[in-house]
C-alpha cells in the first residue's frame, strides 16, 4: 500500500501551507502545524510499521514532466525503517513545539517556522521514498534548505546567522559530492533510476570504490562524520529546541540512510571498506564524546554527542561490511542490525535530551551549564525524563541505548574469529566502544548532575518554572519509548530485522539473534526488581527513625554557598587532561595572589581541532588561490555576456568535425 | 528432566546465597592482611558484617540540597551490583541470568551502578563529592577499554560472549609458554579490580578527607541504611572481580558441585589476601599517574590480544 505514505505527505504539505498563511497568529499556526504533524505521523508510523512487521514493499512510477529523472517512489525495508524514525521523532517534536510556542505571543516568524518544520519532515520522507537519483537530490536539497530556514529562526542574533551560513556551506559542499556520485550511477545504469542502476549489474571495482568514497564524503557531511561535522555544533544549538531534536534525531540520519542506500547498490564490499568505515566510526565516536565533555553549553554538548552516536552507528555499519566481505552473514546482520536500531534509539533519546535542554532554556533563559543547578526541584518531570535520556545515551541498561550497543559489541566479538586484517578492525571496535561508553556516561553525569542536581547557581534558576504540558507530554512519550525498547528489545528488533537482512544480503539469520535478545529483558527486570526491593527496605528501615535535613557536610562549615559547588568545567577536567593532545584547549587564568586576594578567574575553552586547525586554514588557503578568479567577476552584465559568447564560440569550435572527440 | 531442573534450582539458590552472604568477608580478610603486615592485631574478620548491621539500624541525615536521586541511588547502585552478580557464574553451575552476551551486560550494569553513585555525589552540591565523582568518571572511562580487551582475550577463543562459555573453554595448560594471553588477561583484570574497587595504588579506601580520595569522598553525605548499602555494595563489587580472577586461574566453571563453590570462595579469599598485600606494600600513586596506569593496562591487554591473534594464525 503506497497510499498511506502519500496521504502522510499530503497532510504534511496541506497543514504546512495553511500554517504559512496563518499570518500573525502564532497560536493558529502552531495548532495547525501540530495537528498536521501528528496526523501525518500516525498515518506514516502505522504504514511503515506494517511493512516492517509483515514484510512486503511498495513501488510506483508516475508521470513526470521534468526532462531528467523519473517520479519513481517506493518503500522497501530500509526506507520503511527510516520513515518510521522520521515520523516518530518529528511527531513527538511537533507536540513539544506546541508547548514551546504556546506562550510565545504573536510573532510573524512562527508561521514560516511551522511551515519549514513540516517541509523538513516531508522532504525527509521524500528522501526515504525516492527511488530515483534526481528525485532523491531534489528532496535532499529541499531538506537541507528547510533546515537552513529553521536554523536561522532567531536571525537577529549574529551567532545564529553565522551558524546558518556555516550550515548552508557545509550542506552544499556535501551535496556536490552527491551530484558526482549520482552522475556516476547514471553513467553506469543509463538513467538515474535506482532500479536501472541495480539492474545494470555490478560496478567495476574502481567505479565502486569511487562511488563508495563519494558517498562517504557526501552523506558523511550530513551525518556528521568527524572532520565533516564542524557545521553540526554550530547549527543544532542555534535552532529552536524541537527543531534541534528533529535535526539531530533524524535529519543527520538521512546521511546514514544515504550511505546504507548506496551500499545496497554497490554490490559486495571489499575488505578495506569495512576497515575504513570502522576507522571513521571510532574517530567520530571518541572525538565526538571528548569534545562534548569539554562544552559549556548544554545544546552544543548534545550536538557533539550526535557526532559520537553517528560514530557508534558507523561502527555497526563497518562491522556489517566486514561481515559481508568475510561471508559471515550473522556478523553482518548483527552489525547492521545494531547500527539501524541505534539510529532509532538515538532519534528517541537525542530528541528527548534536546527537548529537555529546550525546557531548561525556556524556564531559565540560559543554556550555560555552569549557570544552572538544582533544577530538578523546579521542573521534576523534565529532570526525570532528562535522566532517562542521559542513562539511555550512555548506553546503560535497562534502557534502549544499551540494546543497540550490545548488538554492535556482539558483532565485534564475532569479528574476532575472522582471519586477516578484518579481525584487527573488528577487535578495535571493542575498546573503542568501551571508551566511548565510559566517556559518555562521564559526560552525562556532568550534564545531568550540574544542571539538575545540587543547588541553583544563579538567580535565573530560582525563577524557573515547570515546562508547559505539551513539552512535558512529548518528553514523557520519548522517555517511555526509551524504557520500553530497553526492557523488551526483541519486539523493537522485529522492526529492525528486515532492513538488517536486506543490508546483510541474507535471507534469514535473525532467529538466533532475536532469541538472544530475550535475556536482556530478564536483566532489565532484575535491575528494576532488586533496586525497587532495596528502596522499599530502606524506606521501611527509616520509617520510625530520625532523618533530619541539614546542610551538606563541609568539614563543619555550615554556610556553603552555591558558588562553592563543583562546576561542569572542573568535573570534566580530569577526564579531559589525558586527552589534551587531541583537544584544542586554551586556559585563561588570573590566579589570586597577595594576602588579601581580590579578583581571580579561571576559564578554559575547548575549540574544535578539526574546525580550527584543519578546515579553517584549508579554506583560507583555498580562498587565497580561488580569490584570483575574482578578477574576472566585475559584476558588469556586458562582461558576462562576453563570457557567454566566448564560451559558446569555444564549444562550437571544439565540436567542429576534427576539432575534438 | 526433573533431576536437572532440581539441580538448576539448587544451583541458583546456592549462587544467590553466596552472592548475598559471602562478599563482606573479603573486606574483613583485606583488613586482617593489612593489619598483619603492619604488625597490628586488626579488626575482627567479621567486622564488615557488624558494620553493615550497625548501619542498617541507624537513622540518617540528609543534606538540604539533595533530591530523590540521592535517596534512591544507593539502592539502585546495589541492585545493579547484585544483578551483575546474577550474570557471573559463581561455581554453582550456570549463573541465573547467564546468556550469550552476559559479559557486556555485566560491565554495563556495573557502569549503571557507578552512574548513580556519581549522580548522587553531585546531588549534594558539595565540592568534595563533585571532585570524587569527577575522578571516578575519569578513571572508570579509562579502565573500561582495559577491561573489555581483557574480556575479549578470554571470550574470542571460546567463540562465546558469555562468562560460562569463556571459562569452560579456558586451556588448563602451561600459560607461560602456550598461553601468555590468559596471563595478561588475569593481570589486567586484577589491575582493573584495584581501580574499580578504589584500592591502592589508585585510591585509598581508609581515608576520605584527603583531597586525593575518590570513592570514599563521593559518599560523605550518606549515612544509616544508605551507607550500609554502599559499604556492602563495595564488598559485592570486590567479590565479583575477585571471582572473575579466580575463575580464570582455577578450573571452576565446569563444576556446579559443592567443590566448585568452595573453590570459588577460597579463591576469592586468596585474591583478597593479594589485594591486602598490594595495599600494604606500596603507596598510592599520584593522581596524575593513575591515567597512565590504566592506559598502560589497556596497552598490555592489547598486546595480549595481539598474542592471541598470532597464536590463532600459527
Amino acid at each position: 500500500m503506497l497510499w498511506p505514505f502519500l496521504v502522510a505527505l499530503a497532510i504534511h504539505l496541506l497543514f504546512g501551507t495553511l500554517a504559512l498563511f496563518a499570518g500573525r497568529s502564532s497560536r493558529t499556526a502552531i495548532m495547525l502545524g501540530t495537528i498536521g504533524c501528528v496526523a501525518a505521523s500516525i498515518v506514516g508510523i502505522g504504514a511503515a510499521a506494517h511493512l516492517l512487521l509483515f514484510g512486503g514493499h511498495v513501488d510506483a512510477q508516475m508521470a513526470w514532466h521534468v526532462p531528467i529523472g523519473a517520479l519513481h517512489i517506493g518503500v522497501y525495508a530500509l526506507s520503511a525503517f527510516f520513515l518510521l524514525c522520521i515520523y516518530l521523532v518529528t511527531g513527538i517534536a511537533a507536540i513539544y513545539g506546541a508547548g514551546y510556542f504556546r506562550d510565545h505571543g504573536d510573532d510573524r516568524r512562527v508561521g514560516p517556522l511551522v511551515f519549514f518544520f513540516i517541509l523538513l519532515a516531508a522532504s525527509m520522507a521524500g528522501v526515504a521514498l525516492a527511488r530515483d537519483g534526481i528525485l532523491f537530490l531534489i528532496a535532499w536539497e529541499v531538506m537541507s534548505l528547510s533546515g537552513f530556514f529553521l536554523v536561522t529562526f532567531d536571525d537577529q542574533r549574529e551567532d545564529v546567522r553565522r551558524a546558518g551560513t556555516v550550515y548552508l556551506i557545509a550542506s552544499h559542499v556535501g551535496v556536490l559530492f552527491l551530484f558526482v556520485l549520482f552522475a556516476l550511477f547514471a553513467q553506469h545504469g543509463g538513467d538515474f533510476n535506482f532500479s536501472s542502476i541495480a539492474a545494470a549489474g555490478a560496478l567495476s571495482p574502481e567505479m565502486a570504490n569511487a562511488c563508495f568514497l563519494l558517498a562517504l564524503v557526501g552523506f558523511g557531511t550530513k551525518a556528521g562524520f568527524w572532520f565533516l561535522h564542524t557545521w553540526l555544533p554550530e547549527a543544532h544549538p542555534a535552532a529552536p529546541s524541537h527543531v534541534s531534536a528533529s535535526m539531530s534525531g533524524v535529519m543527520i540520519k538521512m546521511g546514514i540512510y544515504g550511505v546504507l542506500r548506496v551500499l545496497t547498490l554497490l554490490g559486495p564490499p571489499p575488505l578495506w571498506w569495512g576497515i575504513t568505515v570502522i576507522a571513521i566510526g571510532a574517530l567520530s565516536g571518541v572525538l565526538g564524546v571528548l569534545h562534548a565533555l569539554a562544552q559549556h553549553d548544554l545544546k552544543r554538548l548534545l550536538a557533539y554527542h550526535s557526532v559520537e552516536n553517528v560514530g557508534i552507528i558507523t561502527l555497526g555499519i563497518g562491522l556489517g561490511l566486514l561481515g559481508q566481505s568475510a561471508a559471515n552473514p550473522e556478523m553482518a546482520f548483527l552489525g547492521y542490525g545494531g547500527a539501524i536500531l541505534h539510529t532509532l534509539n538515538h532519534g528517541l533519546f537525542k530528541g528527548l535530551l534536546f527537548q529537555g535542554a529546550g525546557s531548561v532554556l525556556h524556564a531559565t533563559g540560559t543554556k550555560a551549564i555552569d549557570a544552572l543547578g538544582g533544577l530538578s526541584r523546579k521542573m521534576p518531570t523534565t529532570a526525570l525524563t532528562f535522566l532517562i535520556g542521559a542513562i539511555a545515551i550512555s548506553g546503560l541498561p535497562p534502557l534502549n541505548g544499551f540494546v543497540s550497543e550490545w548488538l554492535i559489541y556482539i558483532a565485534a566479538f564475532r569479528g574476532g574469529t575472522l582471519n586477516g586484517p578484518g579481525t584487527v578492525a573488528a577487535l578495535a571496535v571493542i575498546p573503542a566502544l568501551a571508551l566511548i561508553g565510559g566517556l559518555a556516561s562521564a559526560c552525562f553525569v556532568k550534564a545531568y548532575g550540574i544542571v539538575f542536581l545540587g543547588a541553583p547557581r544563579t538567580a535565573a534558576v530560582e525563577a524557573a518554572h515547570p515546562a508547559p504540558a505539551g513539552m512535558r507530554a512529548a518528553m514523557i512519550i520519548g522517555a517511555l519509548l526509551c524504557v520500553a525498547i530497553g526492557i523488551w528489545p526483541e519486539y523493537a528488533f522485529r522492526l529492525v530485522e528486515r532492513p538488517a537482512l536486506l543490508m546483510a544480503g541474507t535471507a534469514s539469520a535473525a532467529d538466533p539473534i532475536l532469541a538472544a535478545l530475550v535475556p536482556i529483558t530478564r536483566v532489565a527486570l532484575s535491575l528494576f526488581a532488586l533496586a525497587g526491593l532495596l528502596a522499599l527496605v530502606r524506606r521501611a528501615l527509616l520509617r520510625r527513625r530520625e532523618a533530619p535535613i541539614e546542610a551538606t557536610w563541609g568539614c563543619g562549615y555550615e554556610a556553603p554557598s552555591p558558588r562553592m559547588q563543583y562546576t561542569a568545567s572542573s568535573f570534566a577536567d580530569p577526564v579531559l587532561v589525558p586527552f589534551e593532545g587531541v583537544l584544542h584547549r586554551s586556559v585563561h587564568e588570573e590566579a589570586p595572589h597577595g594576602y588579601f586576594p581580590r579578583e581571580a578567574h579561571y576559564e578554559v575553552h575547548s575549540g574544535d581541532i578539526a574546525g580550527e586547525q584543519i578546515i579553517v586554514p584549508a579554506i583560507e588557503k583555498l580562498v587565497a588561490v580561488l580569490g584570483k578568479l575574482r578578477a574576472i567577476q566585475q559584476g558588469r552584465v556586458q562582461m558576462y555576456l562576453v563570457y557567454i559568447f566566448v564560451t559558446l564560440v569555444g564549444v562550437f569550435l571544439w565540436q567542429l568535425p576534427g576539432g575534438g572527440p | 528432566m526433573a533431576a536437572t531442573r532440581r539441580r538448576t534450582v539448587i544451583g541458583h539458590f546456592v549462587h544467590v546465597l553466596v552472592l548475598v552472604l559471602f562478599p563482606p568477608l573479603l573486606l574483613g580478610v583485606i583488613g586482617k592482611t593489612k593489619a598483619w603486615f603492619a604488625g597490628r592485631k586488626g579488626p575482627p574478620l567479621l567486622q564488615p558484617y557488624l558494620d553493615v548491621w550497625k548501619l542498617l539500624h541507624k537513622g540518617a541525615v540528609y543534606s538540604r540540597t539533595t533530591t530523590w536521586v540521592f535517596r534512591v541511588a544507593p539502592a539502585i547502585s546495589l541492585g545493579a551490583l547484585w544483578t551483575a552478580g546474577l550474570l557471573l557464574p559463581l561455581g554453582a553451575g550456570p549463573a541465573p541470568l547467564a546468556f550469550n552476551g552476559d559479559v557486556i551486560a555485566f560491565a554495563y550494569v556495573l557502569a549503571l551502578s557507578r552512574f548513580f553513585t556519581m549522580a548522587a555525589a553531585l546531588d549534594t552540591g558539595s565540592s568534595f563529592e563533585g571532585m570524587g565523582a569527577s575522578r571516578e568518571a575519569a578513571f572508570a572511562a579509562l579502565a573500561e577499554p582495559a577491561l573489555f580487551i581483557a574480556l575479549a582475550i578470554i571470550c574470542i577463543p571460546a567463540a562465546s560472549v558469555s562468562f560460562g562459555g569463556a571459562f569452560a573453554a579456558l586451556p588448563w595448560t602451561d600459560w607461560g609458554a602456550a598461553h601468555p594471553d590468559i596471563l595478561v588477561a588475569v593481570l589486567v583484570i586484577f589491575l582493573v579490580l584495584l581501580a574499580e574497587n578504589s584500592r591502592i595504588p589508585v585510591d585509598d579506601p581508609t581515608t576520605h578527607l584527603e583531597l586525593t580520595m575518590i570513592h570514599e569522598v563521593m559518599v560523605l553525605d550518606d549515612g544509616g541504611p544508605d551507607l550500609a548499602f554502599i559499604l556492602y555494595g563495595s564488598s559485592v563489587k570486590m567479590f565479583l572481580f575477585a571471582a572473575i580472577v579466580t575463575e580464570l586461574v582455577l578450573p571452576i566453571s565446569s563444576g556446579g558441585s559443592w567443590l566448585g563453590v568452595l573453590a570459588l570462595c577460597g579463591g576469592t579469599l586468596a585474591v583478597a589476601v593479594l589485594v591486602g598485600m598490594v595495599e600494604s606494600s606500596m603507596a598510592r600513586l599520584r593522581l596524575v599517574r593513575v591515567p597512565q596506569l590504566l592506559v598502560g593496562a589497556a596497552v598490555v591487554a592489547a598486546v595480549g590480544l595481539v598474542a592471541l591473534f598470532f597464536r590463532g594464525q600459527s
